[in-house]
């Protein structure tokens, strides 16, 4: 077999006495698509912004190609090509396209000093490929919808050659079409072999993009299964219940009487 | 910017004759509503205003405000406020006072040449180590802006006092003098060339800015839109010049340079005061603020940050040294400020700078610098120090008493916050 792209061990985070996640250990292979469920507050965001480096874990081992990384900052994290799309789409409202697709990043000229024009150029071909209906390279993003916030997002992940994306929610905020647009950006992602972590809450699409799925409930992971091998029904259950199913195997928090099972 | 004035094949009509210059209609409109006020002083003062004499007085007197009101555009935009200024002003003031009248002569004695520039030094360190101080308060500690130069204002206010013992600290140096204004100006053929070298390099901008755009293959402005930038650009420089060399040096006062050069003045001669060092050195900050601004990384990062600060710290920028970075840049511009204004009196005193917090805040916000943050610009930030000068000094002149001048500033700064915010709003900008 071979080794995983991002294994999560045993990661553990308490904010005052709460814990947020609590041993929970998961795992993304190139070209694979692991889908992060539960309900609000099961700690699937705060899983994943350890690993984007927002914050960092009280215990556990974070390992990215089979090797122990050090995840401080989110500057850490695009050391290691881990690049995060967030619910709350993070982009600076008041700057266009091209500055937020390179904020961070910015191209510079021999002088130092910031090379717009470069950095438009290179906009304008990487949305071209995206997503050819983007036109507005001198908006600043307030004045664009929602799939072209999301296009400008995703532009700025694959842009920098992401390995591991992180998504959180990507399709919540958009229309049939842009939800499909977003459905086809990451099956092209999954060809160029990526490993993508999906968080969201629709079942429908998690059935529809992901191979694998991961449930969390109260901090604590639930199970993993294969998306072939469990139903809408079991997922739920595992989501509501904490019910883990034959097809899947059970994490910590799957309840006890499932634990004869495994 | 509709898409007709892009292709640039349509012979220009009235409408996208605007629209093709791509200028900023925001600017527009403070250059429009400054005009009007000008002419209407004009007026009302039978043609005193708009003469060489007061345009040259208006322009020393905006300098320290405007230098201020630079830096506080950064500020506002990332989400802050500086109510310390003034007071800050006062401090590094009575810092550089008491480093040039007292310090240096004892050290390398009185009148040497190189006191002026190691007392701006003296200030200017000061001035950004005080502004590094409340910004680590603001970005690391998490306390307020607005608390901590609120309390600044008390501090630094107060510190000066103890640095001065209460007293006016002068007569100071006089090569470090001619910073203040009208004792020191360039003279009318220096002006001159640095009027034309600075039209040369606007002109040269846009060339090479034009031909970038061209070899990317972006949209261009028509080529007779861009010379007529050129030549309105070209025009306000050379104007602007000309008037300030308009105004002549007084003729008793050229009699007595003369005298002192053992000379006589030949009958009937004159000449022009020319552009004020004070002036330039307003220029000079201007052009590193606005490169600063557009085309730095700093730059951009104050504009994240104050567009979403979530998203700059996601984006791995370090906004709470950014703020520290900030707040350490006012702090120098204030020290700069500081020496305007003091070299401009000749004296340090203890009031100095009272109420400027209120001046460069309301220069910066007419300006256009938003307080939500992520907006604002710096020439905006100076061409509303220009207005606020304009209105307090023009009423002083058709002599409108003092309170009720106070009353008309007040309102105008809320009215012309209040048409921008409807601005914005039917711009969606």
């Amino acid at each position: 077999m071979t080794t995983p792209l991002v294994e999560m061990k045993d990661i553990c985070i308490s904010f005052g006495g709460v814990h947020a996640v609590d041993h929970v250990s998961v795992d993304l292979f190139p070209g694979e698509v692991v889908g992060l469920l539960g309900h609000n507050g099961a700690g699937k965001s705060t899983l994943i912004k350890i690993l984007s480096g927002a914050y960092r874990q009280d215990s556990g081992e974070i390992l990215i190609d089979g090797k122990p990384a050090t995840i401080h900052s989110p500057r850490d994290a695009r050391s290691y090509n881990i690049e995060t799309i967030y619910q709350t789409l993070a982009l600076a409202d008041n700057l266009d396209a091209a500055s937020n697709l390179f904020l961070g990043r910015e191209l510079t000229t021999p002088l130092g000093f910031v090379d717009d024009d470069r950095m438009e150029a290179e906009t304008r071909k990487i949305m071209g490929r995206l997503n050819p209906n983007f036109k507005k390279f001198h908006a600043p993003v307030k004045a664009l919808s929602g799939g072209q916030r999301q296009s400008v997002a995703i532009a700025r992940a694959v842009y920098f050659n992401a390995r591991i994306l992180i998504m959180d929610e990507p399709t919540a905020a958009l229309g049939v079409h842009e939800t499909q647009m977003v459905a086809e950006l990451i099956e092209e992602l999954k060809k160029q072999g990526l490993g993508i972590f999906l968080i969201s809450h629709d079942i429908h699409d998690v059935f529809k993009l992901c191979d694998r799925i991961a449930v969390m409930k109260n901090g604590q992971l639930v199970g993993t299964a294969k998306t072939t091998d469990v139903t809408d029904d079991d997922v739920l259950g595992m989501i509501i219940l904490g019910k883990c199913p034959p097809g899947a195997t059970p994490g910590p928090g799957a309840l006890t009487d499932d634990a004869l099972a495994g | 910017m509709s898409d007709d004035a892009l292709s640039g094949s349509k012979a220009p009509t009235a409408r996208n004759f605007f629209s093709a210059l791509q200028l900023d209609t925001r600017l527009l409109g403070m250059i429009g509503a400054f005009v009007v006020l000008c002419l209407v002083f004009n007026v009302f003062t039978d043609g005193r205003f708009l003469t060489p004499r007061n345009i040259f007085n208006l322009t020393i007197q905006t300098v320290s405000v405007a230098i201020m009101a630079t830096g506080m555009v950064f500020i506002i935009v990332t989400r802050h406020i500086d109510l310390s200024v003034g007071s800050l002003l006062a401090t590094v003031a009575a810092v550089m006072a008491v480093v040039q009248t007292q310090i240096l002569p004892s050290m390398i004695g009185l009148g040497h040449p190189a006191i002026w520039i190691l007392a701006i030094l003296a200030g200017v360190i000061v001035g950004v180590v005080i502004g590094a101080f409340q910004g680590w308060m603001v970005g690391y500690l998490g306390i307020p802006a607005f608390i901590v130069t609120l309390g600044g204002l008390l501090v630094w206010r107060n510190v000066a006092w103890f640095i001065t013992d209460g007293q006016t600290i002068g007569p100071l140096d006089e090569t470090f003098g001619k910073i203040g204004g009208i004792d020191g100006t360039l003279g009318t053929t220096a002006s001159w060339i640095v009027g034309l070298l600075a039209t040369a390099a606007v002109i040269a901008l846009q060339f090479v800015s034009r031909r970038r755009k061209q070899s990317h293959g972006f949209p261009i402005k028509p080529f007779w839109a861009e010379l007529t930038l050129a030549g309105l650009m070209s025009a306000a420089i050379l104007g602007f010049v000309a008037v300030l060399n308009a105004y002549e040096i007084p003729t008793n006062k050229l009699a007595r340079i003369f005298e002192a050069r053992g000379e006589t003045m030949p009958d009937g001669y004159t000449l022009g005061y020319g552009i004020p060092y004070s002036v330039l050195l307003l220029i000079a900050i201007a052009v590193v603020m606005t490169v600063v601004a557009q085309r730095t990384r700093l730059g951009r990062y104050i504009f994240a940050t104050g567009g979403n600060p979530d998203a700059a710290e996601l984006s791995g920028i370090n906004t709470r040294f950014l703020t520290v970075k900030v707040f350490a840049l006012m702090g120098g511009l204030c020290a700069l400020a500081g020496a305007v204004a003091a070299a401009r009196l000749g004296f340090s005193t203890n009031d100095i700078g009272t109420l400027d917090e209120l001046r460069v805040i309301a220069a910066a916000v007419i300006g256009g610098t938003a307080l939500a943050g992520g907006v604002g610009t710096i020439y905006g930030a100076i061409l509303g120090a220009l207005i606020m000068q304009s209105l307090q000094s023009g009423m002083a002149m058709v002599g409108v008493d003092a309170p009720l001048q106070n009353i008309v500033v007040g309102i105008v700064l809320v009215v012309a916050v209040f048409i921008d915010i409807i601005y914005r709003k039917r711009t969606g900008a």
